[in-house]
């Protein structure tokens, strides 16, 4: 196998990149623009929440206790107002998003494990909100979520353990730097066979020595360097604006995410096979986007997912993949301790490289 | 005996097969060659013999089964039935051995809009793995050949149509194949630029090399060395020009009259006659040799309806041999 021919494949890739501002504009874009909305607009931190107040007690434990809640940073405390009616009338005006209700016989309660000492009233209509109250309180929900118990005060200092402030970003950005890395990886491979098709570039290119093999890998090598750029990009924007760290080796994250990003390559180009129009292509990988968004534990925790949901999600690079960037980034591992999670990644890569090379035809029939 | 209408075609197969068992003097010899999509059979035993070193042409019209047929002869199609031997090689079988020899222009543009032209060839010179100094004189010698030595850098996709053909056959040409297969390489190019391109053939041809054009402009059919008819997918008629305009079965005759309009429903009307067509204030009449007196036949049946007109005998143009040839295998169908 002459490499000439790969390396002729991957200058033309490249060149062709060059030239397509659009294409461009996205490999750096994608990153960046999705790390910044997920770190700013998409905020699910248990944060800020506006809030208000129904004192009735008005005693020193109890004013103490209002105090506590507002240095969590949890809660704004926007408002006192008389009475838990008053506080139920804001939340249905939108107006606050938690209550706090502190009963005229507060100090009593403190001392009575049996009776809540306050009422945290929820607006249930948004579930991170609610997920926000069971931060507040350890004890079990209600099946009322507009009044809950809150016994203890110290409840609220529990802390979870790799992301003790609780930041979104912390948690967001590691998953998400696989989702951008399927979704753009896939899209490029996607529609690489299908455009040369399209355009008729593709009955030349059959017509001449080049094999299948060489085709294929000089179309991948370019976009892992490509994808590593991205990754790049989205771990500097992560840690400097939202201090994201990398507890583990940098050098290892860059190996793990290449073998990751090979194997989303190869998945493109299998698909780019299959599909006839760049329409379909794009569609096809929309549709693995989606399972890779829901079932990879970025949004739901992984270990919470029936069988079913599990199975097809260990089918998924990205699953793989997110618990590499969750080890490396966040709780400092080592690539050998994630042995198991590359192997996956690889096999995926070699099956998937095989398919697209046993599927594509070198003949127009 | 080397030019046949179909009709009588089974015996030059027969002839045929039994000459090329014994040596491999031509480039090309299909037998039997046909596809299939589905209900529509796009080409319908092929029998094909094409010399080295000279210019073979494919004359029919749009859907005659052209590039189905020359798709086939590089391995881009597989035969329903039927096969060929290009360049000693069985095809389809041996096509990955083949396609280093071959040169192949595809119908549709099929470089990279999007690379400049010197990129382009430096693409291809690669894929065909030519060894770095023969890269670079074979680039610079056809950037020059070629005209294209001032749009080296401009983007292919902004070329003119002539250009991008002379780009596309220099691409074709870079690994000096021993064979080329043209698709139409003149369908969007200006007169002008045709003559340069011909010139260009025939310089590759007097090199040795054999070259498969498809085309469906007569004037260029005229050009090649041999043609080939194909109409409906089926070979009609096949030979040097020459014998294909000495042998039409056909006689021509140019008729001046006062209302050509009116002539022509006139000789349309009888059936003796082949074909009627306008060219201008002429018109051009073709009579089966079948009728001993043609001349006489359109006379006379111009004369009934009142019409004067002055009749010359006329030599058959490749359009006529086309024209009779189609008919012919039209009326078999
Ligand atoms: N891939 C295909 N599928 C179905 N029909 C086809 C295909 N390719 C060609 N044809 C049909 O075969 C016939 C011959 O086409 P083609 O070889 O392109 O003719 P030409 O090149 O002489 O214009 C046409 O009727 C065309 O529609
Ligand atoms: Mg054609």
């Amino acid at each position: 196998m002459r490499p000439v021919r790969i390396f002729a494949i991957m200058r033309k890739e490249l060149l062709q990149l060059k030239r397509d501002r659009i294409s461009l504009a996205m490999i750096v874009g994608i990153p960046i623009m999705q790390i910044l909305l997920f770190g700013y607009a998409i905020n699910m931190d248990v944060r800020n929440l506006r809030a208000a107040v129904a004192d009735q007690a008005n005693t020193h434990s109890s004013r103490q206790f209002v105090a506590s809640l507002a240095q969590t940073q949890i809660l704004v405390i926007e408002k006192a107002v008389a009475t838990p009616q008053q506080l139920q009338d804001l939340l249905r005006a939108g107006q606050i998003s938690v209550g706090v209700h502190l009963p005229f016989d507060f100090d009593r309660r403190v001392l009575d494990k049996h009776r809540a000492a306050a009422h945290l009233l929820v607006d249930g209509s948004d579930p991170t909100i609610l997920g926000v109250a069971n931060q507040l309180v350890n004890v079990p929900l209600g099946a009322m979520p507009a009044a809950q118990g809150l016994s203890n005060v110290r409840n609220i200092e529990v802390r979870p353990f790799y992301n003790p402030e609780r930041r979104t970003a912390v948690n967001v950005v590691p998953g998400l730097v696989g989702v951008i890395l399927t979704l753009t990886m896939m899209m490029f491979t996607a529609v690489a066979i299908v455009r040369e098709r399209e355009r008729g570039n593709l009955e030349l290119l059959i017509n001449t020595p080049i094999s299948t093999a060489q085709l294929m890998i000089g179309k991948v090598l370019p976009y892992i360097a490509i994808g590593l750029i991205q990754l790049a990009l989205a771990i500097a924007v992560g840690r400097t604006l939202f201090q994201v760290p990398v507890h583990g080796s940098m050098l290892e994250l860059y190996v793990a995410a290449s073998v990751f990003i090979a194997a989303n390559l190869s998945l493109g180009l299998f698909v780019s096979t299959v599909a006839k129009t760049q329409f379909q292509a794009m569609q096809v990988t929309f549709f693995v986007l989606l399972p890779s968004i829901l079932l990879s534990g970025f949004v739901f925790p992984f270990d919470g997912m029936p069988d079913i949901a599990r199975w097809l999600g260990e089918a998924l690079p990205i699953t793989h993949f997110i618990r590499i960037t969750r080890g490396i980034m966040l709780k400092g591992a080592s690539i050998s301790e994630l042995s198991h999670e590359i192997l996956a990644l690889l096999a995926f890569t070699t099956i998937a490289m095989s398919a697209a090379v046993l599927r594509f035809s070198r003949r127009l029939d | 005996m080397a030019f046949q209408f179909r009709s009588r075609c089974r015996a030059a197969v027969i002839h045929g097969e039994s000459r090329n068992a014994m040596n491999n003097e031509f480039a090309i010899s299909a037998r039997g060659l046909s596809k299939s999509f589905g209900d529509l059979t796009a080409v319908r035993g092929l029998d094909l013999d094409l010399p080295r070193a000279q210019i073979y042409g494919f004359l029919g019209p749009n859907g005659s089964g052209k590039t189905t047929a020359i798709r086939m002869l590089c391995g881009l199609l597989k035969p329903t039935s039927g096969g060929a031997q290009v360049l000693g090689l069985s095809v389809p079988g041996s096509s990955d051995a083949l396609k280093p020899r071959i040169g192949y222009m595809t119908q549709k543009f099929s470089l990279y809009g999007d690379l400049t032209v010197l990129e382009n060839m430096q693409f291809i010179a690669d894929i065909y793995a030519l060894r770095r100094q023969q890269r670079k004189s074979r680039i610079d010698f056809l950037l020059d050949d070629y005209n294209l030595s001032e749009k080296a850098s401009q983007l292919a996709g902004t070329m003119s149509g002539g250009q991008k053909q002379r780009l596309a056959l220099a691409c074709a040409v870079l690994h000096q194949p021993e064979l080329l297969l043209l698709d139409e390489p003149t369908s969007a190019v200006d007169p002008r630029n045709r003559r340069d391109f011909w010139s260009k053939l025939f310089e590759l041809a007097d090199a040795g090399t054999a070259i498969l054009v498809s085309t469906h402009y007569m004037d260029e059919a005229e050009r090649c060395h041999r043609l080939a008819i194909l109409d409906h997918g089926v070979k009609v008629a096949d030979g040097t020009p020459a014998q294909l305009q000495a042998s039409t079965g056909m006689t021509v005759l140019e008729i001046h009259a006062q209302s050509p309009r009116e002539a022509q429903i006139a000789l349309l009307a009888n059936t003796a006659i082949a074909s009627v067509t306008q060219l201008g204030i002429r018109l051009r009449v073709l009579v089966s040799d079948s009728h001993k007196d043609a001349a006489a036949l359109v006379a006379s049946t111009l004369h009934e309806h009142g019409i004067q007109s002055e009749i010359t005998k006329a030599d058959a143009s490749l359009e006529d041999v086309f024209v009779a040839s189609t008919l012919q295998s039209a009326e078999e169908r």
